[in-house]
């Protein structure tokens, strides 16, 4: 059930920090956190509001810039890059899972699974049966014509992650996906999760809720803007036997 | 992400605010309905413009005898017969550049054909009024320099007049009768159709101005053998201000006019009849034209204020797009495409818009109308800057978002 975990680092993060001004006040926000997080790892982030925890992770996301530190994302120095780069990295190498879906409304299930594909020029029948496929994976080929609103929370945040896969990236990022979930979806998501992690994909997911945290193999907390606990779970829950 | 993906989502979103979307395009509707009509009805004028200077000749000058002033009651134009043929000659000779200088007689009679009569205009002219008119006949000939040197009973008829006594039958040959001489018919003058005061012009029978004199309009015969009027015609290009002057100084000689006295005659340069006219079809084209660029400029503001706001509610969406990958340009186009889109159907309905105005202007006021191919080109290309003028802000603003702050917003 332990994939073997690949020894190069696919996140390196050194004294990373981030300030925002507010006024006349600089509010840090992060002040200096050092980790590294290999491949094919499940890590859960943990921390009260405020702890920074949100800020790390989208510093992690190349959605933030960071004012001091170093981050290099698979080998590369993220911090000097631009805008372009960057973009390319979300779309490349990255998937976003948010804790409100962020699916875009007007658009069916597959058009928003499509979404990566299209900035990454992918033709038409290529991106559709990337993202049929996708959405098969997530329980939801039946469902590609569905607006958001016609699916529940499980279902919108399943069509997220199969967004964020769509584009086989090494890592994705889930900012408290379970936060607008009840606790059986929440537990089928985990699920979900637990079996991507297997299948060698890289997560890195934001949670306050210590049931949510226990599914993944290490657990990092903080409080303050800083890294206060950095410690592995040797038998982590499995979602998929509790349902 | 190619240009019709693009499009297909602006359209999207578009039709996601049908109303707003409509009501926005309303400015360029305006604007470009109304850069159609101008160009309809503008060009419609100059057509008819250049119809009747046609119809008039160019380069032309019409001189008339002049008032009679009695004990300060003032007699109308040509109340005094003060110009004569010699007059006539005089100008041909001693006026540069004039091509000609025709003398005319005119009354109004009534001819007879047969048991048809009709009350016309006789013109008592010489061979160069045809010329100076710039005026053929559609059949048989016109009037020769034999006939004015025999005053022959020959005549050459108008259209209108051919058609009322000889019911569109070939009337040369035929014999009619002007105030009871007979007179045959050895021409028939081409169509020139109305003059500018809508006078038909081709309602009248011209017959040599010496037959005329002698036979049929003599009411003031002798030795100076006064004219109606005189057509003077100048060369291509010859200056008709200066060649007015020319005349005037050259009768009042010949008029043996004192400095103090007023002119014994009027002169008429048509020319500067049809530039009014001109200058009134360009001064409508000007005032539409202003109307067009104020309607597109604020139907552009429109466009830019719908925009901005547009960008703020979906800076979400923004944020979404960022995080999955697009690039600055990508958003940057996506909100430009919206912003041209809304304007070209603005334009689409602004052109349907202004062919149905300037058609309903043309009937209800009676306007000629032209249809120019290019205004359609033109309305869609000054749409399309707009839209990208005006988009460019709001599309830089919403691609200079950074992806956490929009992602962030509510």
């Amino acid at each position: 059930m332990h994939p073997p975990s690949d020894p190069r680092p696919l996140i390196e993060v050194e004294d990373l920090a981030r300030d925002y001004p507010l006024g006349e006040v600089v509010v840090p926000a992060l002040r200096g956190v050092s980790l590294a997080i290999r491949r094919g790892e499940f890590v859960a982030i943990m921390g009260p509001s405020g702890s920074g925890k949100s800020t790390f992770m989208n510093l992690l996301g190349c959605l933030d810039r960071p004012t001091a530190g170093r981050y290099r994302l698979d080998g590369e120095d993220v911090t000097g890059l631009d805008p372009d780069r960057l973009a390319a990295l979300r779309n490349q190498t990255l998937g976003f899972v948010f804790q409100s879906f962020n699916l875009l409304p007007r658009a069916s299930a597959q058009e928003n699974v499509e979404l990566p594909l299209l900035y990454a020029g992918v033709k038409a029948a290529e991106r559709q049966r990337r993202a049929l496929e996708q959405l098969d994976r997530v329980g939801l080929a039946d469902k590609a014509g569905n607006l958001p609103a016609q699916l529940s929370g499980g279902q919108q945040q399943r069509v997220a992650i199969a967004r964020a896969l769509v584009n086989t990236p090494a890592l994705i990022l889930a900012d408290e996906p379970t936060g607008a979930l009840d606790t059986r979806t929440s537990l089928e998501l985990m699920a979900l999760f637990q079996a991507l992690n297997a299948a060698g994909i890289t997560l890195v997911l934001v949670t306050h809720e210590h049931d949510i945290a226990a599914f993944a193999r290490r657990v990092l907390g903080f409080r303050d803007g800083r890294l206060v606990e950095d410690r592995p779970l040797a038998a982590p829950r499995r979602a998929a036997e509790l349902l | 992400m190619n240009l019709s993906d693009t499009a297909r989502s602006a359209l999207r979103s578009l039709r996601a605010n049908k109303l707003r979307s409509a009501l926005t395009t309303l400015g360029i509707i305006i604007g470009v309905a109304a850069v159609i009509t101008m160009l309809a009805v503008g060009e419609g004028a100059k057509q008819r413009v250049a119809e009747q200077l046609r119809g008039l000749g160019t380069n032309l000058m019409l001189v008339l005898p002049g008032t009679v002033t009695t004990s300060g009651v003032r007699l109308g134009a040509g109340s005094r017969n003060t110009l004569t043929e010699a007059d006539a000659a005089a100008i041909r000779d001693e006026v540069p550049r004039t091509l000609a200088a025709a003398p005319a007689l005119r009354g109004t009679g009534q001819i007879v054909y047969g048991n048809l009569n009709w009350s016309t205009l006789i013109y008592g002219v010489t061979p160069e009024y045809l010329a100076a008119r710039e005026w053929g006949v559609a059949r048989g000939r016109a009037l020769d320099d034999n006939d004015l040197r025999s005053g022959a009973k020959v005549a050459v008829v108008g259209q209108t007049v051919a058609e009322m006594l000889f019911g569109g039958t070939d009337p040369t040959g035929q014999t009619l009768r002007v105030k009871h001489v007979p007179f045959t018919v050895v021409g028939l003058l081409a169509p020139k159709g109305q003059n500018l005061t809508g006078q038909d012009q081709d309602d009248v029978v011209l017959v040599p101005i010496t037959t005329a004199r002698g036979r049929i309009l003599g009411t003031t015969q002798g030795r100076l053998r006064t004219v109606n009027n005189v057509t003077v015609k100048m060369a291509d290009g010859a200056d008709m201000k200066t060649a007015e002057a020319q005349v005037r100084e050259l009768l009042r000689q010949r008029h043996r006019l004192q400095p103090e006295q007023d002119d014994d005659f009027n002169i008429r340069n048509l020319s500067e009849v049809v530039e009014a006219e001109q200058a009134a079809s360009k001064a409508l084209s000007a005032l539409l034209a202003a109307v067009a660029s104020v309607s597109l400029l604020v139907g552009g503001i429109g466009i830019m204020n719908i925009m901005l706001v547009s960008v703020t509610e979906r800076t979400r969406e923004i944020g979404i797009r960022l995080a999955v990958g697009a690039r600055r340009r990508d958003i940057l186009t996506q909100f430009l495409v919206e912003a041209v889109i809304l304007a070209l159907i603005g334009a689409l309905a602004g052109i349907a818009l202004g062919l149905g105005s300037s058609l309903g202007l043309g009937r209800a006021l009676g306007w000629d109308i032209a249809f120019q191919p290019h205004a359609v080109l033109l309305a869609v290309a000054s749409a399309s800057a707009v839209g990208i003028f005006f988009g460019w802000y709001p599309a830089r603003k919403a691609s200079r978002l950074a992806p956490v702050e929009a992602l962030r917003y509510q």
